[in-house]
């Protein structure tokens, strides 16, 4: 005979100490919530691990992990849940590989509402399904109150490579072509401004968004792709500043080339911001050989993810490695990496 | 950028540009001192220098609030904060400056001191009606921009009787440091300034009228520009349309925000709150007299000079550092032996490579390729 058990109160229900310890509580929070909505037959075991065979014939594994601590928990145009699928989703894509399972580990404040929480996994199941990744095993941890933001959630994801790709950045040549997937800015941009409580004409709306789909056309249409990154937190600078050090090569891009929502740039004149910097949560950036970059840019502008997808400028050679610009001004200027906070001016 | 103004700024200037290699004489160097970090920091941000032909020369003057600011006021800043126990409020340009004895503000934060970095002057006051049970020191710096903004909160404190609330003034004035610099071309590393483009939203404030005795005064023309890259390309072309002319007058690029008068209602808070020091020393200028502000005896309960006592000292800068010559247009950031090496915008050892609108700053971040070719 089993004996009933009440079920969790959704509606009303706060996160207690009781769901990390370790004993009943946890047990049934975690059969109710996160074995419920992310419904896989690996999860379900609730082993220790989830244990898997590999496709016959497959060659190189990628694994990537990522944490998510963003506040607010829910912004305009997607949820922390959304993005700890995506961010570690596109971490595997962007090594080439076809994501497969997932892991979640929450890190739950004491008091925060169960009925956030489900939002939050709902739309972490919705996301996985979506890319088609099972969310296979998981961890909970409970800490007092004020000692969190909420929930913090690392995911940590694994992926094939198919044959013959081989993305890194030691192939970024002089020559190369460097593009960008789509708007930059959004994400980052849609944060603050919700943080700020500053509205615009129209809603920014995070990117958030899985992009191993763009790259599986991608890597079809152009086998010898160089690199690829997803321009996050440090945004678009960051990135090529990574790449121009990790290649010894120098980039110069063309402002007038790279797309920004004119929101997006009027937002960040107001927040005193540099969209060269803002983190994306949906984009990529790619490297090719000059004579492949057409093709790329096409096949990526088919894609409803790259719809926006431009070629912003070009490998040089330069001993020193610098990120140059052409302004929409016609003068050159460095892009550098950001130093320290970026500091409101008083003048 | 997909941004549509720009696109159509992006022509205008190339026009404006062709519009000064047309007209600058070859024969001859034109070189202009932009006194405000804002326009530093747009000229070196759009690239503007690749659009002017070489012998228009650019000079980086000392407009730049933070970067001017002697290591003496900051150190007595941090000894509010340390050894008086305030609760010490600063604009977050500052709190990166070095000072004496390796601190800065934001070192002292980290060990314990409880300072706030604010956004406005009223955030200052906020902060001051939020804790009534503690002294709260607004340190107040800029030029006559950020001036009307402390008389206000001065006067409001005054309204609400706040005991506990007072101002460390260190305010100082555009034209005093234009004068400076021309009497310090008698020194022989000077270099001859053959006109100013002239500050933009501090001449909100002031209005153009008081440049026009400094232009009687020297004959060097003054051009009030806004800080879009257009507005500084456009009063570039006038300049050199004056020097050639042979003209030395106060024009107006800014009309759209500037206007002879200035603000009148700012400018009566100012006279109402502050009078004028006799002298004041000045990051990189040295003692200039008459050339800042403190606040008048009729509000001495909110003056912190006199509440803690400060006495202030001069502490020489850091002896690699030329932010002295740089401020005065002597030298350039490449100039300084440290520059880029062991100085940086990560780790600055002098004011000006703290604030995005000091010279070495803004030549580190967007100009630095220039040095290497
Ligand atoms: S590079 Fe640094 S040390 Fe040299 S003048 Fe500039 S701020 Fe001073």
């Amino acid at each position: 005979m089993t004996t009933y058990t009440r079920p969790i109160d959704f509606k009303r229900g706060r996160v207690d100490m009781s769901h990390g310890s370790g004993g009943r509580a946890m047990a049934q929070l975690i059969d109710e919530l996160f074995v419920r909505h992310f419904a896989n037959d690996l999860l379900a075991e609730q082993g220790d691990g989830a244990c898997f065979a590999l496709p016959t014939g497959a060659g190189r594994m990628v694994m990537a992990t990522d944490s998510h601590v963003v506040s607010p928990l829910f912004f305009p145009g997607g949820d922390i849940g959304a993005l700890a699928v995506h961010g570690t989703v596109n971490d595997v894509a962007m090594m080439g590989a076809r994501p497969l399972y997932l892991s979640a580990s929450f890190i739950l404040e004491e008091g925060y509402p169960l009925a956030d929480l489900l939002r939050i996994v709902k739309s972490m199941a919705q996301a996985a399904r979506e890319v088609g990744v099972a969310i296979v095993t998981g961890d909970t941890k409970v800490v007092e109150a004020g000692k969190g933001d909420g929930v913090f959630i690392t995911t940590t994801g694994i992926g094939l490579v198919p044959q013959g790709v081989a993305l890194n950045a030691g192939r970024i040549a002089v020559g190369d072509r460097i593009l960008v997937s789509g708007m930059l800015g959004d994400h980052g941009v849609a944060i603050m401004s919700h943080r700020e409580n500053l509205t615009f004409e129209t809603t920014i709306q995070s990117d958030t968004a899985a992009l191993h789909g763009l790259v599986a056309t991608m890597l079809d249409a152009v086998p010898d792709l160089h690199v690829l990154r997803d321009p996050t937190r440090g945004g678009l600078a960051t990135v090529l500043n990574e790449f121009a050090k990790a290649s010894g090569h120098g980039m110069l891009i063309h402002e007038k080339a790279i797309p920004v929502r004119s929101e997006v740039a009027a937002a960040c004149e107001l927040l005193g911001l540099d969209p060269l910097y803002v983190a994306n949560e949906g984009k990529l950036v790619a490297f090719c050989a000059g004579q492949d970059a057409e093709t790329l840019l096409d096949v990526m502008r088919a894609h409803p993810l790259g719809r926006d997808a431009a070629i912003i400028g070009e490998v040089i050679a330069d001993e020193h490695a610098f990120v140059q610009m052409r302004t929409a001004f016609g003068g050159r200027r460095m892009v550098d990496w950001l130093n320290g906070e970026q500091l409101p001016r008083i003048c | 950028m997909k941004y549509i103004d720009e696109f159509r700024d992006g022509e205008l200037a190339r026009g404006l540009a062709n519009a000064i290699a047309e007209v600058a004489d070859p024969a001859r160097d034109y070189r202009l001192m932009e006194f405000c970090g804002g326009h530093t920091h747009a000229i070196s941000r759009y690239g503007l220098l690749d659009l002017l032909p070489a012998n228009v020369r650019m000079i980086h003057g000392p407009g730049c609030p933070v970067c001017v600011l002697p290591i003496g006021r900051i150190d007595s800043a941090i000894a509010l904060a340390t050894e008086h126990d305030v609760i010490l409020c600063t604009y977050a340009d500052t709190m990166r400056v070095p000072a004496s004895e390796g601190l800065s503000l934001l070192k002292a934060k980290a060990q314990g001191a409880d300072i706030r970095m604010v956004y406005s002057a009223d955030d200052a006051l906020r902060i001051a009606q939020d804790n009534p049970q503690r002294e709260v020191v607004f340190f107040a710096i800029g030029f006559e921009t950020t001036t009307p903004p402390t008389a206000a909160i001065v006067l409001q404190a005054a309204r609400l009787e706040l005991a506990k609330f007072s101002v460390f003034c260190n305010h100082v004035l555009t034209p005093a440091a234009m004068v400076h610099i021309m009497e310090s071309e008698r020194d022989p590393a000077a270099v001859k300034i053959d006109g100013f483009v002239g500050p933009a939203h501090v001449s909100t404030v002031i209005g153009s009228a008081p440049y026009e005795a400094f232009v009687a005064r020297y004959g060097r023309p003054v051009v009030i520009a806004g800080f879009e890259p257009l507005d500084v390309i456009q009063s570039i072309l006038m300049l050199v349309q004056q020097i050639n002319a042979g003209r030395a007058e106060v024009e107006n690029e800014f009309t759209r925000a500037v206007t002879r008068e200035g603000n009148r209602k700012a400018q009566a808070i100012c006279a109402q709150v502050f009078e004028m020091r006799d002298s004041f020393d000045w990051r990189g200028l040295g003692e200039v007299p008459h050339s800042a502000l403190k606040i008048r005896a009729e509000y001495a309960r909110f003056d912190a000079e006199l509440r803690y006592g400060i006495a202030y000292r001069q502490v020489p800068d850091h002896k690699a550092c030329e932010c002295a010559a740089i401020l005065r247009g002597h030298k350039r950031p490449a100039d300084c032996k440290v520059f880029g090496t062991v100085c940086t915008p990560d780790h600055p050892i002098g004011a000006c490579m703290v604030s995005s609108e000091g010279a070495c700053a803004a030549h580190y971040t967007y100009g630095r390729f220039r040095e290497t070719r």
